[in-house]
């Protein structure tokens, strides 16, 4: 049977998302609305320290301040601030030492999802940190993590037993009122990710955190910090997916990375919030705010697949603020049915010699808008600054839209910047080459469409790079073989 | 009294000269409407988000010119294209000059706004055309609202113009400040060709600023070969809206050369109405002091099988500013698109800047477009081959510098005028180096 394209946009209408399943582990959630009451509330919770409590209360009276933002090429129903639940926990054990004490139904979850521990523990040597509705369930591979000194974390275990570090960085990278959703954040963030990695240390396995959206009704505002000291290195890595449900959840985290002299950090990213059903009903909005702070000879590395969330908002960035400091981005963000996506990156060239590279795919399909959202800024001490950046979109059927909204700015006569940006279909052409070749038109289309996204699929860390083929599988189903 | 407060009144003045059953009418009031509530338009505003009109609201400029001065055409000929025979429509501090221009009813029509608009003879035309292809932004708005001079340029089906068509605004300086709005309105009937050269130059160092708004209508297969100069004293700024309406099978090119005056800001606007249009935007920017040039094109692809080509290229020396905001717009039904836009900026100098933004609307699968855009110096290594061979820095960089801009420069279609605008690059680069071909 011939196989064509528009048995592939059937094919992509039909699709259903697979990770939602809703897991039934009894949990303890706030009632709805938000006060300072309420960020009090999950302060005293979180058994935090005054400081904190404080530093909560002063975000919420910015945000009070603040607008939401209405810049962005997409379009939603805002959420309503008042009818969201700000802290869900699992509720059987807070904590756990070891795997056996887990929550039976729990590991089932982690099952489904892919992600069974026990043999990540043996095989892939990953460190992994498990986040369901905000609380952190999970951290494996602690002792071993603990000899080498690095301290791997839930963040409010953290606040807890490194107050002054924690002190001393929450808040360097994005500020409280750095935006809408980062200062929402800061007032009610219930969990998250701590990393501090020492001096002259290399991470010697890759840190990983998965999220996960169980209960109805609640919002997930998690916060990671990830301090890498002098000349050590990390790779981080992060996973997403939630139930699906008719309303639309709110998931509004903050990643703040630091990089100090030498230091290196590869942070990389799968996304896959549930993006609501195949008439656009439901979904998450995903607003997240994310950057890195690069000092001298440092670098931060961004790799993101985005396949799921029904309106994405989040442009991972990088200051490179000391001399010789790099920066770079990789992307491919996967829209289909209704899905929205105003994704991309900032480079800020402060420093000299600093260099950075964007590379952005975006591939849409169904009816889904697909953004391309970025700003490289030369400013005038960065002498001999570099910056290339390439960005292509793939649309495939001609209800959906791509778009590209790059800003370049330089202030300086030495830098050098290049950015190209091109939008494409599958060729017919390729199409008839393959087939001329004997390769019938799925396994065409899925050879074109991996790769388009070759270049970024390849800085993914192994482990991770199957996973997000696995998902591009899922989300163009019938494309990727 | 703020300067948008006194546009309003003197829109009031001006309405009582202004004939009340005119279908004009309701044009204008609408339009002045839309500028009360709008208003200038400021950084917040994602299109000027690079450049702000504040320090050029200041000035008290006289909205309408109260004395008339003569200018004396030795003074000015070298503002022509004086080599070769061309129509003239010629301006001075708003008020048509009928001394230095060259106009005709000769089968086609090259004459004045003001008559068009009061003569029976140009209802329809004016009916048909006015202010439909124009966008209700503040700044047309306003030029809207006080539209009474400008270029009326209408060509009839086949006629293929037989000499260029210049249009040129003089200001004198007999104000301390001068506010300017010329209206132009060019119609190209069916199979029409015409070549149009369009000029702002003031003649002395008092403060200029000309709102101009172009309307071009492309009727079917009609060919269009447009080129603004804009290289006015450092007192005057421009702001210039130019609107494109194509028909199908037609070619419409617009050169833009930005050399001089203080903030030049150039709203370009294609709109692409029928199948096999294909549209040409391109540009030289070379900036000194503390210039500022902003180019804001949109090409918008409503139709299948169309073509744009964007080509700009901007050098930008000492303090001066360059932006770049391209927008190329395919509408879900405008399938085998090919959409082409090119951005190359060089900065010269330690304080100069760049802001690029090209952008990319995409709503159609089956298109072709990409952008590309760069900003760097020079090579050192082509510098220094030119250097070991006896090439002075100022020549080699100069010769760099014409090699760099020449993609634009080659597909003059003026041979004099190409002339021209290199001896203007040679003198803006401060060579005496002949790039004649």
């Amino acid at each position: 049977m011939k196989y064509t394209e528009d048995d592939l946009k059937k094919e992509l209408e039909t699709k259903e998302y697979e990770y939602g399943f809703y897991t039934d582990i009894e949990s303890d959630t706030f009632p709805v609305g938000l006060n300072e009451d309420v960020v009090r509330a999950i302060s005293k919770k979180k058994e935090e320290p005054e400081w904190m409590t404080e530093w909560r209360l002063e975000s919420f009276r910015y945000w009070l301040t603040m607008e939401e933002p209405e810049w962005g090429n997409v379009h939603y129903e805002k959420p309503d601030f008042q009818a969201i639940s700000y802290y869900s926990a699992p509720n059987s054990k807070p904590k756990y030492d070891s795997l056996d004490e887990v929550d039976p139904e729990l590991l089932d979850t982690f099952k489904r999802l892919g992600i069974s521990m026990d043999e990540q523990k043996k095989l892939a040597g990953v460190a992994m940190d498990v986040v369901i509705d905000s609380v952190s369930v999970a951290t494996t591979f602690k002792k071993n993590l603990e000899e080498k000194g690095i301290i791997f974390m839930s963040i409010s275990e953290a606040i807890q037993k490194h107050p002054d570090l924690v002190k001393k960085y929450l808040g360097t990278v994005v500020p409280q009122r750095d935006n809408f959703y980062a200062a929402l954040n800061s007032a009610v963030f219930s969990d998250g990710s701590f990393c501090y990695i020492p001096k002259g240390v290399r991470c010697p396995m890759e840190l990983s955190t998965y999220f996960r959206i169980n209960q109805a009704g609640t919002g997930q505002f998690e916060r990671t910090l990830l301090i890498a000291d002098e000349d050590s290195y990390v790779s981080y890595l992060e996973g997403c997916t939630a139930p699906s449900r008719d309303e639309n959840q709110l998931h509004a985290a903050v990643v703040e990375l630091i990089a100090m002299d030498g230091a290196e950090i590869k942070y990389s990213t799968v996304q896959n919030w549930y993006p609501g059903d195949k008439n656009g009903k439901g979904g998450v909005y995903n607003f997240v705010t994310k950057r890195g702070i690069c000092e001298k000879n440092a670098k931060i590395s961004w790799t993101q697949v985005e396949t799921g969330s029904a309106v994405t908002w989040k442009y991972p960035s990088c200051i490179l603020k000391g001399d010789n400091s790099i920066g770079e981005f990789y992307s491919i963000a996967v829209t289909n049915d209704y899905q929205q996506a105003d994704t991309g990156t900032k480079m800020i060239h402060i420093g000299k010699n600093t260099r950075s590279t964007i590379i952005s795919k975006g591939i849409s399909a169904g009816k889904s808008q697909n953004s391309y959202r970025g700003l490289v800024r030369i400013l005038p001490n960065a002498d001999n600054a570099r910056n290339f950046s390439q960005c292509d979109s793939l649309l495939m059927g001609n209800a959906c839209g791509a778009h590209t909204f790059p800003y370049i700015e330089s202030k300086n006569k030495t830098a050098q910047i290049e950015h190209e940006a091109t939008t494409s279909k599958i060729g017919e052409d390729q199409i008839f080459y393959c087939n001329q070749r004997g390769i019938n038109t799925e396994k065409a289309i899925a050879l074109i469409v991996n790769g388009f996204g070759k270049e970024v699929l390849n800085k993914l860390p192994m482990e991770f790079a199957i996973e997000a083929q696995k998902l591009l599988e899922i989300s163009l189903e019938g494309s990727v073989g | 009294m703020s300067f948008k407060d006194k546009l309003l009144s003197s829109y009031i003045a001006l309405e009582d000269y202004l004939e009340f059953d005119s279908p004009l009418h309701d044009v204008r009031s609408n339009a002045i409407k839309i500028f009360e509530e709008k208003g200038f338009p400021t950084k917040k505003e994602e299109d000027w988000k690079y450049t702000s009109l504040n320090s050029l609201l200041k000035p008290d400029y006289s909205v309408f010119s109260n004395k008339e001065k003569h200018v004396e055409l030795q003074d000015v000929r070298k503002y022509f294209l004086h080599e070769i025979d061309t129509y003239k429509l010629v301006f001075v501090d708003g008020v048509y000059s009928s001394f230095l221009s060259e106009t005709t009813h000769d089968t086609l029509d090259v004459c004045l706004m003001s008559a068009a608009m009061n003569k029976s003879k140009y209802k329809p035309v004016i009916e048909a055309y006015f202010n439909k292809v124009a966008k209700s932004d503040s700044l047309t708005a306003l030029n809207t609202a006080f539209t009474k001079e400008g270029a009326y340029i209408h060509i009839p089906a086949h006629k293929e113009v037989e000499k260029p068509i210049e249009i040129i605004n003089f200001s004198t300086g007999n104000e301390a400040a001068m506010f300017l709005q010329p209206r132009n309105l060019i119609v190209v009937g069916e199979n029409a060709h015409v070549q149009i050269i369009e000029r702002h130059q003031s003649l002395s160092s008092n403060a200029v600023l000309t709102n101009s708004v172009t309307e071009i209508f492309a009727e079917k297969r009609a060919y269009v070969d447009y080129y603004k100069i804009q290289n006015d004293v450092e007192t005057a700024s421009l702001i210039d809206n130019t609107y494109i309406s194509q028909e199908r099978d037609t070619v419409c090119r617009v050169h833009t050369f930005s050399f001089g005056g203080n903030l030049v800001r150039n709203n370009l606007n294609y709109y692409q109405n029928g199948e096999h249009c294909d549209s040409t935007l391109k540009g030289i920017t070379i900036l000194k002091g503390k210039q500022h040039v902003d180019h804001n094109t949109l090409v918008h692809h409503k139709s299948p099988n169309c073509e744009s080509h964007q080509d700009y290229k901007g050098l930008y020396g000492e303090s001066s500013i360059g932006v770049f905001n391209g927008k190329i717009l395919v509408d879900k039904d405008a399938q085998k698109i090919d959409a082409y836009q090119q951005n190359d900026n060089i900065l010269i100098d330690d304080k100069a800047t760049i802001n690029a933004k090209p952008q990319l609307e995409i709503f159609a699968d089956d298109v072709k477009c990409s952008h590309g855009c760069t900003i760097g110096q020079f090579d050192e290594d082509a510098l220094f081959y030119l250097r070991s061979r006896g090439i002075g820095i100022k020549e080699a960089r100069a010769l760099l510098m014409y090699a760099f801009a020449n993609t634009v420069l080659e597909s003059v279609k003026i041979p004099e005028l190409k002339v021209r605008i290199n001896k203007l690059i040679a003198n803006k680069i401060g060579v005496s180096l002949g790039f004649e071909h």
